[in-house]
């Protein structure tokens, strides 16, 4: 197969400047037309340490992440040394002139000449980048204005100006790297990573209430609608803790606002009692966990898919749910704006379930279609029917939903087990109505799942199965697989509740069947066992905290086929 | 005008005797003599004997878990700056469970009103020391004495300057309900801690007792906070009652109904272009 992309890793210290180069970057990609793939690695600290921002570019659709460099640009002796290998040959290293690079050739930036102050190294790094793969200058002279507008036309004119230097320079360097950028396949889109394509989903339902304690790697959900929610009408806290964080959204939630607590899986598993009261409340709620490797504080900055289990049983007592998993940043806006419906349709806590790898990865997406949106249930601000009872056992198990403060009709909710009234009842017959009550809704929400989709041929001689963004991993593997065997992908963006119907004949049809996962443990292909009695036999697990590669799912079924 | 009656009457699960009852008397009163009506008050509350009150009472309520009703509040605060919202609770829950809470609620300062049922012991549980119990004070959980000291809510309050901070007791319905109005009128954060026997578990601090000990001091400033620090240290032979703090500070910032808010399409079209 012929894949015209490129793989640029920026490596440094955290301070260094990597994120900036590579936002100007992967942002002047998706403007000059071209698909793009983010993937952050960073540690948990302000300064120093070791990170990469890896930018993946294209004509065609990026799948996923890869391991293999093209262009490394290597800003620090650390970066270099712990990339050389990756670097495919004929590929090329980009580091200044005072780095140790050993028996490698490499482009040598003479910072020094190019820039008249450290300050603009980072500016000459991104021009030497941004002509050695063809991209027109314009764009970035756009962007920087853009960038330091606020601090003046000076400073703009003296990035214009070192980047005008560093493109002249580049010009005239024959570094053997033949990797131009393709052309490219349309302008106009937007660059936004999982986080923002949560944030802008819940925006999209007309969220306009999140409460959140920070944490790595969900923060910038909440960040995201703090900095753009304005207009929207959105209020916000930073909670005390994650206790409050939940209680609190469930408080506005309760008294009409449209909420989203996002958190990750130490948070979430403070949040475990409230929503276990979301649960009995009937109160919606939309709760964001964006996972990150546990036990315990884990590893604060990297990727795993080992809170499925923590999300799929979360708080005590039983009561509706669903999960969602999104794949890629659309899904992230999709879903997200889904979750807000159901939460709101049936009173229960729906849940977004991504992680880091997904929350700091930038696509180019096409511009979300707001009108093409489906409406989103609200809740009733009128009541002119008769006695109003919060929680009248109906048939769906869905009682009205009455905002208080609004008519006369009072709204009362309760923690407790409690009769259509509201009112506190150990009565076993109340109980088992109010219970079958809430868990009758599970119909509503049975009725509504999404079900997985399949890539491939049908009766595949190996199906891989995979949730959350662990898909595009195996869809390059599959396309890149050189040996006899038919091979298919089995994706989840909805793990909870699942509907046999909607996949078991892809299982049983297949060959063999891979489960693909994040976690050591493979919870998904437990949870297909102990949903349908299906036990998926083989598995390519990945828990060192890095995201899934085609390269690592490739060796994993090499070994197994 | 409203009537006490409007906000119901209710079957209680309290003993007889409890000192909730008239504090239930002088909400509603409270709330009857500001022309408050029921479906504009949302009372949230926590777990515990005094976190039953809302059930006692005809109006909106949230009655969630133990320790979280402060969090709970505030959310519906936000969510409808319109209603009257009071949070009311114990003091297990609302200075042990939920001590965090509290803290940040003074601090936040959104518009509410905090009464605490404080009868320093764990009632619903059976007569446990609570974190307001006094160090010493024996129960068949701390047959020794309770080892720690009583956490001081007032001190606290008002040295983290609170905007309101009062005390009244069971005993004085009259003036209890005189301090829950001026509480409920002040903009911001404000606590009542009122005292309240409990006449099951508690044999120490009992009506007898606490009528002995308070009484309502003269010629204190509200707005001396140096005062008012002397004044909540005061918890023994003496308890004074009333407002002990009082100061107008900026009150957590608010726009409308979240409900009823329903955004502008080309607000959002505008955020996506800006991601281009």
């Amino acid at each position: 197969m012929s894949r015209k992309d490129i793989n640029i890793v920026i490596g440094g210290a955290a301070g260094q400047g990597l994120v900036t180069i590579g936002q100007l970057l992967a942002k002047a990609v998706v403007r000059a037309g071209h698909h793009l793939l983010v993937t952050q690695r960073y540690m948990s600290r302000v300064r120093g340490g070791h990170n990469t921002y890896a930018i993946r570019m294209g004509g065609d659709y990026l799948s996923g992440g890869t391991e293999s460099i093209d262009i490394l640009a290597a800003l620090n002796s650390e970066a270099f040394a712990r990339h050389v290998d990756d670097v495919r040959d004929g590929g090329l290293i980009v580091a200044g002139t005072d780095l140790e690079t050993g028996e490698r050739d490499a482009l040598r930036i003479p910072f020094e000449e190019l820039a008249p102050k450290p300050l603009f190294h980072n500016t000459v790094m991104l021009g030497v980048l941004g002509r050695t793969i063809g991209l027109d200058r314009g764009i970035f002279e756009d962007l920087l204005g853009q960038t330091f507008g606020r601090k003046g036309g000076e400073v703009v004119e003296a990035n214009v100006d070192v980047l005008r230097k560093a493109y002249e320079w580049a010009s005239g360097r024959d570094h053997g790297f033949p990797g131009r950028i393709g052309p490219g396949s349309g302008s106009g889109r937007m660059m936004i990573n999982g986080n923002e394509g949560i944030a802008l989903g819940a925006m999209a339902a007309g969220c306009n209430f999140v409460s959140y304690y920070p944490m790595t790697p969900s923060s910038s959900v909440a960040m995201a609608l703090i900095a753009k929610g304005a207009p929207l009408g959105l209020q916000y806290e930073q909670a005390e803790d994650e206790l409050a964080a939940m209680n609190m959204a469930i408080g506005a939630s309760y008294a009409g606002a449209r909420t989203l607590v996002t958190t990750s899986g130490g948070g979430f598993a403070l949040m475990g009692e409230a929503v276990s009261l979301a649960g009995v409340s009937e109160t919606p709620i939309v709760c964001v966990v964006v996972q990150r490797p546990g036990p315990a504080t884990g590893m604060a900055t990297r990727t795993e898919q080992a809170d499925l289990d923590l999300v799929l049983h979360a708080g005590h007592g039983e009561f509706p749910r669903a999960v969602f998993t999104p794949a890629t940043p659309e899904d992230c806006f999709y879903l997200t704006h889904r979750a807000f419906d159901l939460a709101e349709t049936f009173q229960t806590p729906i849940f977004v379930l991504s992680e880091q790898y997904l929350a700091d990865s930038y696509r180019d997406v096409e511009p979300f279609d707001l009108d093409g949106l489906p409406k989103t249930s609200r809740p009733l601000l009128e009541w002119d029917g008769e006695e109003y009872k919060r929680y009248a056992a109906t048939d769906d198990g869905v009682s009205p939903r009455l905002v208080p403060g609004f008519s006369e009709a009072l709204v009362r909710a309760d923690s407790h087990e409690h009769d259509e009234n509201s009112r506190i009842t150990e009565d076993k017959t109340v109980r088992v109505t109010q219970n079958s009550k809430r868990l009758r809704k599970e119909s509503g929400l049975f009725e509504e799942v999404i079900g997985p989709d399949y890539y491939g041929e049908e009766n595949a001689d190996a199906l891989l199965v995979c949730w959350g963004p662990t898909l595009g991993a195996c869809l390059e593997a599959v396309e890149r697989y050189e040996g006899d065997e038919s091979l298919a992908v089995l994706h989840f963006k909805q793990v909870y509740p699942l509907r046999e119907e909607q996949f078991m004949e892809f299982l049983e049809g297949a060959g063999r069947v891979v489960a693909v996962e994040g976690n050591a443990t493979a919870q998904f292909a437990r949870l297909i066992a102990s949903e349908t009695g299906f036990v998926i036999p083989d598995r390519i697990l990945r828990f060192d905290g890095r995201a899934m590669t085609w390269e690592y799912v490739l060796k994993g079924l090499t070994d197994i086929l | 005008m409203v009537s006490i009656e409007e906000y119901g009457d209710f079957e209680t699960s309290w003993c007889p005797g409890c000192g909730n009852f008239p504090i239930l008397k002088s909400l509603k009163q409270a709330l009857a003599e500001q022309g408050i009506a029921p479906r504009d008050v949302i009372v949230s509350s926590g777990i515990g004997q005094a976190a039953k009150l809302p059930h006692y009472l005809r109006c909106n309520m949230f009655n969630g878990l133990h320790g979280r009703a402060l969090p709970v509040a505030q959310g519906i605060k936000m969510a409808n700056p319109e209603a009257a919202v009071l949070c009311v609770s114990g003091d297990g829950c609302t200075y042990g469970e939920g001590g965090n809470h509290f803290l940040a609620a003074i601090r936040r300062n959104l518009d509410l009103t905090l009464l605490v049922h404080d009868n320093q012991i764990y009632g619903l549980t059976k007569g446990q020391a609570s974190p307001t119990s006094a160090r010493g004070h024996v129960t068949k959980a701390q047959p020794e004495g309770n080892r720690s000291d009583a956490f001081n809510p007032l001190s606290v309050a008002v040295a983290m300057k609170a905007g309101f901070v009062a005390r009244a007791f069971s005993g004085e319905p009259e003036h209890l309900a005189e301090v829950i109005k001026k509480a409920m009128n002040h903009k911001g954060f404000s606590l009542v801690d009122i005292l309240q026997p409990c006449v099951s578990f508690n044999k120490v601090n009992t009506y007898g007792w606490y009528s002995q000990r308070v009484y309502f001091p003269e010629d204190h400033d509200p707005s001396d906070w140096g005062a008012a620090m002397a004044l909540s240290e005061e918890f023994g032979d003496r308890i004074p009652l009333g407002i002990i703090y009082r100061a107008d500070k900026p009150v957590f910032g608010l726009g409308g109904r979240l409900a009823e808010q329903e955004y502008d399409r080309n607000d959002l079209k505008a955020v996506l272009q800006s991601y281009t």
